[in-house]
Parts: C-alpha cells; sequence; structure tokens
C-alpha cells in the first residue's frame, strides 16, 4: 500500500490530471481559467506551472468552439479533458456534446473513438441562481453515447477521473461544488478523505455500497451520498438500519447492486439534487420494479428538486434542497408503515 | 501557382465520378417513392442533398491534401467526400443503409465516416468547424503533419460556432482552413436576406485571417486560390477564411419543388454547369482527347455501377446491431 495524503476532490483531480499527463502525452486540458488561476473550482490548480500553456490551454469563452475541437482533436488521437466551468453552460454548446461527442463513435460504425472527458460543477444551496445551480445528470445521461461519473469524494473522484481520461468512450465528470473542497463554497467534511498517491482508477458504472444496513435502502449520488450518511447515523439513535448506495456513475447505472440492496431491505428511497421529474429517481424504481413489481415492502420514496427553476433567497432555495431532514423524515414514515 | 494537366485531369475525373453518382442516386432514390412521394419509401430512405454543381469547390481544394489532411464536410456531402478519397463502396451501401456501408448503416447519407482517410461530417449547420479546429489542434500538439479543412454552406456563416471557431483557430494560430460553399440559398431562403454581408469572406477580418473570396465556380481557380491558405496552414501560420461561389443545381434536398428560386435562375445555372464547362476548357487546350474523355467518362460510370451493384447486393444490417458501436471497444 503506498502512502495516502487526505486530499479535497479538487486536489485529487488535479493530482489524477497531472499524473496522466506524466504518463501520456496525448492528453491536454482545454477550458475557461483552467491555466494560471488553476480552475474555478481548483481542479487543475498547480498544473499550469508543471505542464505549461500548450498542455494547459486557457479558452475564450467560446465554449461550441472548444468541445467541439475537443471532439476532433479526440478523433485524432488526443486525450483532452475539457473543462465547462458551470454545468449550466451547456445549453449554448450541447450539439458539440451529443450530436458530436456522444455520437461519432457510432456513426463511424466502432472505427473512430473519442476518448474525451468534460468535467464541469454542479450543484447549489449557496445563493448563486438559477443559472449556476444545477445538477442536470438525467439531461446527460438521458442521451446515449456519453458516460457520466459523479463522485462524492476525494478518493473515489481520483480513480473516476483516471479512468475517465484513460476511456476511449466521451465521458461527462460532474464534480459538485459544494464537495470540492473550496472554503468559500461550503465544505462537506466527508468529501475529504485519504487519497493513495500513486495512480489508480475505479471502474466507471460500478455502485458502491458505502455503509450497509437491513431496513431501508437509499439510493444517491454526489452530495446527497452526504445527506444520505448524516440521516443513517442519525436513524441509528432509532435503531433503524440505512444501507446507504452511492451510485457513482449514472451511466452506465448499476442496477444489479441496487436490486440486491432492495432484495434484502425491500424499502428504497432515492435522493437526488437534479430535477424531479423525467430524472434519475424515476429511472431507478423503474429499474427495481421491471425486475421485480412485488419487491418493495412499501412504495418507495424520492427526495429531489422540485420542478422549478432554482431560486436565488436563501430560504427558498435551501427548502427546495433535498437536505439530511428530509430523508430522516422519509425515513420514518416509511418504517412506520 | 496553376494546376498542372495531371492535377487538373483529377480534378475533372473527381467531379465526374461525383456528377454520375448523383445522377444514379437521383434515379434510385426515385424508386419506391412514385407515384406518391414518401421519403420512407426505396432503397434509398431518408433526406437526400444533392451536390451536383459544387463539385469544383471539392475537387479544387481537395486536390491540395492527402490521406493524412483531415476534412469534416457538411449535410451535402457527397462531392467532398469523393474527393477526399472516401472508398466509394462502402459510400454508397451507408448511403443504402447496407451492413458493409462505411459504418454499417448507422450514419448514413449525412453522417459519412472513414477513418482511413480522415473524413467525418455532420448534418448540423456549421457544427464541423469545431472538430476541424480540434484536428488541427491535434495535430500541431502532436507535431504530425497534416492541416483541416472545414466545409460549410453560405448559412453556417451567421451560425455561432462559425464565429467562435474562426476566433480559436485564430488566436491558436491552428493549421485549419474554413471553406465556404455560397450556392446562395440556405434551404429557401436567399442569402441576401439572411446576411448581413454580401461576403462571408469579408467577415475574416474580424478574426485576424486572410479572407479569400473565389467567384468562379472553377476547379483550376479554386485550386489556384486556395494554394497559398495550404502552404500557410502547413507552415504553421494559421488559419484562412475562403469563401467560393458555387451553384445548387439541384434543390435543398429530393423532393424540393424549388419554387422560392427567382424566374429564370434555375435555367441559368444549368447553363453554366461547371462539369461541360470545364470539359470543354480541357479539351480546347488539349489536356484530354474528346477519346480520353470518352474512357474517363465510362471508366467513372463504371465505378459507380459496381459501388451501386455492391450497395444493392450488400445485407441488410441485422436489427440489433443497432445495438452495437454505442460506445468505444
Amino acid at each position: 500500500m503506498s502512502a495516502t495524503n487526505k486530499l479535497t476532490i479538487a486536489r485529487a483531480m488535479a493530482e489524477s490530471l497531472a499524473q496522466e499527463m506524466r504518463t501520456d502525452p496525448n492528453v491536454f486540458i482545454m477550458g475557461e481559467d483552467i491555466a494560471q488561476l488553476g480552475g474555478v473550482f481548483g481542479n487543475t490548480r498547480g498544473l499550469y506551472t508543471e505542464f505549461g500553456e500548450e498542455r494547459i490551454r486557457d479558452t475564450p469563452i467560446s465554449e461550441t468552439a472548444f468541445i467541439g475541437a475537443g471532439v476532433g482533436a479526440a478523433m485524432d488521437g488526443m486525450r483532452p479533458v475539457v473543462e465547462l466551468m458551470f454545468v449550466d453552460f451547456f445549453g449554448v454548446c450541447f450539439d458539440a456534446i451529443y450530436n458530436l461527442m456522444a455520437k461519432n463513435i457510432y456513426f463511424s460504425g466502432g472505427h473512430s473513438n473519442v476518448p474525451m472527458v468534460i468535467m464541469a460543477s454542479t450543484g447549489g444551496g449557496y445563493s448563486d441562481g438559477g443559472q449556476h445551480s444545477q445538477c442536470l445528470y438525467a439531461t446527460f445521461a438521458h442521451l446515449p453515447g456519453m458516460k457520466v461519473i459523479a463522485p462524492s469524494n476525494a478518493y473515489d473522484a481520483k480513480g473516476l477521473l483516471t479512468a475517465a481520461i484513460r476511456d476511449n468512450s466521451p465521458v461527462i465528470y460532474l464534480f459538485h461544488k459544494g464537495l470540492q473542497g473550496m472554503g468559500w463554497l461550503g465544505t462537506e467534511p466527508a468529501a475529504i478523505n485519504q487519497v493513495p498517491e500513486e495512480n489508480y482508477q475505479l471502474e466507471i458504472g460500478k455502485a458502491k455500497t458505502v455503509i450497509s444496513g437491513t431496513d431501508i435502502t437509499i439510493v444517491s449520488i454526489g452530495m446527497g451520498v452526504h445527506h444520505a450518511l448524516k440521516a443513517a447515523h442519525e436513524l441509528q439513535k432509532d435503531d433503524i438500519s440505512i444501507e446507504v448506495i452511492d451510485l457513482c456513475s449514472l451511466v452506465p447505472l448499476d442496477r444489479q447492486h441496487i436490486i440486491e440492496s432492495v432484495n434484502k431491505t425491500g424499502r428504497l428511497i432515492v435522493v437526488d439534487e437534479d430535477y424531479h421529474s423525467y430524472g434519475m429517481s424515476g429511472e431507478i424504481f423503474a429499474s427495481v420494479i421491471e425486475h421485480d413489481h412485488t419487491i418493495f415492502k412499501t412504495p418507495p420514496q424520492r427526495i429531489t428538486y422540485p420542478d422549478i427553476p432554482i431560486p436565488f433567497s436563501r430560504p427558498m432555495e435551501q427548502w427546495a434542497l433535498p437536505s439530511t431532514e428530509k430523508i430522516i423524515h422519509a425515513c420514518l414514515t416509511m418504517k412506520e408503515k | 501557382m496553376l494546376p498542372t494537366n495531371e492535377q487538373r485531369r483529377w480534378m475533372y475525373r473527381n467531379m465526374l465520378i461525383s456528377r454520375y453518382m448523383e445522377e444514379r442516386i437521383e434515379t434510385i432514390y426515385m424508386e419506391g417513392k412514385k407515384p406518391i412521394f414518401n421519403m420512407a419509401n426505396g432503397p434509398i430512405p431518408g433526406e437526400m442533398h444533392l451536390s451536383n454543381g459544387q463539385e469544383p469547390c471539392a475537387v479544387g481544394v481537395c486536390c491540395h491534401l492527402g490521406t493524412e489532411d483531415i476534412v469534416t464536410a457538411t449535410h451535402r456531402p457527397h462531392h467532398i467526400a469523393i474527393a477526399k478519397g472516401v472508398d466509394l463502396k462502402k459510400m454508397m451501401a451507408e448511403i443504402f443503409g447496407k451492413k458493409t456501408g462505411l459504418s454499417g448503416g448507422r450514419g448514413g447519407h449525412m453522417h459519412l465516416f472513414d477513418k482511413d482517410v480522415n473524413f467525418a461530417c455532420s448534418g448540423i449547420i456549421a457544427q464541423g468547424m469545431g472538430p476541424a479546429v480540434g484536428a488541427a489542434l491535434s495535430r500541431k500538439l502532436q507535431r504530425k503533419s497534416g492541416i483541416a479543412i472545414a466545409y460549410i454552406g453560405e448559412g453556417a456563416a451567421n451560425q455561432g460556432a462559425f464565429h467562435e471557431t474562426l476566433n480559436l483557430a485564430s488566436v491558436w494560430k491552428l493549421p485549419v482552413i474554413f471553406i465556404i460553399e455560397d450556392n446562395d440559398w440556405g434551404i429557401s431562403v436567399a442569402k441576401s436576406t439572411s446576411t448581413s454581408v454580401s461576403k462571408n469572406s469579408d467577415r475574416a477580418a474580424a478574426y485576424g485571417m486572410p479572407g479569400i473570396f473565389i467567384k468562379d465556380n472553377c476547379p483550376d481557380q479554386i485550386f489556384s486560390a486556395t494554394a497559398a491558405a495550404v502552404e500557410q496552414a502547413r507552415c504553421g501560420d494559421g488559419p484562412t477564411l475562403i469563401e467560393i461561389k458555387t451553384s445548387r443545381l439541384a434543390g435543398h434536398f429530393m423532393g424540393d419543388a424549388e419554387d422560392y428560386r427567382p424566374k429564370g435562375e434555375k435555367e441559368n445555372l444549368l447553363k453554366n454547369d461547371p462539369i461541360p464547362t470545364y470539359r470543354q476548357a480541357l479539351l480546347d487546350e488539349d489536356v484530354i482527347t474528346i477519346e480520353e474523355d470518352s474512357a474517363l467518362v465510362q471508366e467513372t460510370q463504371q465505378l459507380i455501377e459496381d459501388a451501386i451493384t455492391f450497395a444493392r447486393e450488400s445485407d441488410e444490417p441485422a436489427p440489433e446491431e443497432a445495438l452495437e458501436h454505442v460506445f468505444a471497444h
């Protein structure tokens, strides 16, 4: 076992990027403010000093151009990592993402690869308004041809980013701002954990049981995992045993892992900071029911972001977000049934 | 820089291949679509965008290119694909949606991809430009030879991607050339009513790159006018925007009644068809003899007939093959 360091997600991401760039000269990074600034969310900090402006490329604010360019570079043998600062900005460049990046392997009949990573920040909770706080997990997961991952802690963040860079298919890598370990965005302490110094990769498409339990399965991703863990800890006092599953990946989705857990507990709660309708929670319910419609002892519940734009005002936004309290309440009502 | 006679014969030959392919597709496309036109019927279903009239833009530029150079084309890609050397049989099979097609029938006529000759296209206006810029960046970063060419129509010059990619290519000094095929029509909307400048090549100035306007739909002129841009890109001196006045002899797609065209325009365009004009020039200048021309016509027609036979006789893909190649292996 190599030495480990306690890292934030931001630093774990930078470490993965640096190690992959040292190993593979075809890896390069481009995006907005990633060079001297080191990324608005800190995930490219220090890389410019080591690798210089040729491989750590600040772009103009032209997402259509530089994400499209990522596709062309990937198809020509490079491994571009492209930062889309806020996932909310996808609207100005979505054609390059879902019509080019995600479809060109298919259109080429598998003769071309598109080994490209888009890193984008997700999540709100700090009053940044409705165009800088969304998660949009399901938007990307819904459209075929791109893998979609979202780590909840630094160890996973490094291993999954390394896997994403080495993957020959395009990967959307979504990191939650509240988990980055940037003080000014609020910091979730549990996202900062021990990270091996050596390079390693985690398999994309594998969910993890973070804590085992027997009464209720809670499935989540990103920030929701931390809300669920806190709820599980509180509920222990009431002798309610919670199993928390961190999906890590939305595409591919580890349906089997979820089904096995619900088989054991018979109860399911999905926590998702993305919008309520047509999203991850519905997909997970459907996946379980399609497998066995008799599996549930009680109706499943979902704690999601309501179908409204994200409001600026603190009380309104905080009311709308998933929270530990909402999860505890759902678990208690579920257990009574 | 003038083309050699050998280059002129190459350009003429590829124009003939393209034209004959379009003529044959035009007939085959209508099989099963008469008397009631239904796009889904016949051996070639879906939209069909013919490029007859625009062949000089393909050959005049691609004559400078090799296999290693990268070309991204538009939704009207056949002439460019042919000039870039895309395999004719596999391309025809792809247009028919057959298993033996370039991508086994997953792409179709608007999504032709041939990695062997670095050819790709996109059915979305202006969206081939980003990938071309990225390929150019890749060549620069890898210090590999080869330049990238993005073909677009004049309608694409009003898209955001056009302006973003021109700026990016210029600021990074990339080996890329943007070719605008100006056929005056974005489907049914005239350029004069949609575009604030009369020459899109003027827009190059806004991005600090040379803008070249080629007024004649003639392979020799296009060859000569693009030579410097190719040289500039190969030397690492950055991008160029080139606009070529060309003509779309057919409608936007097959089935287009073309009622929007002013009276007499179509007749005028057909009178100035670039292929007979070029043939006459080559004959007049003794670049080819009448006998050579007939032999060439026959040879190119045979190539297309062989490709059509290959496509017709190829198997349909098994339906469940649709599930393959969503992700890389």
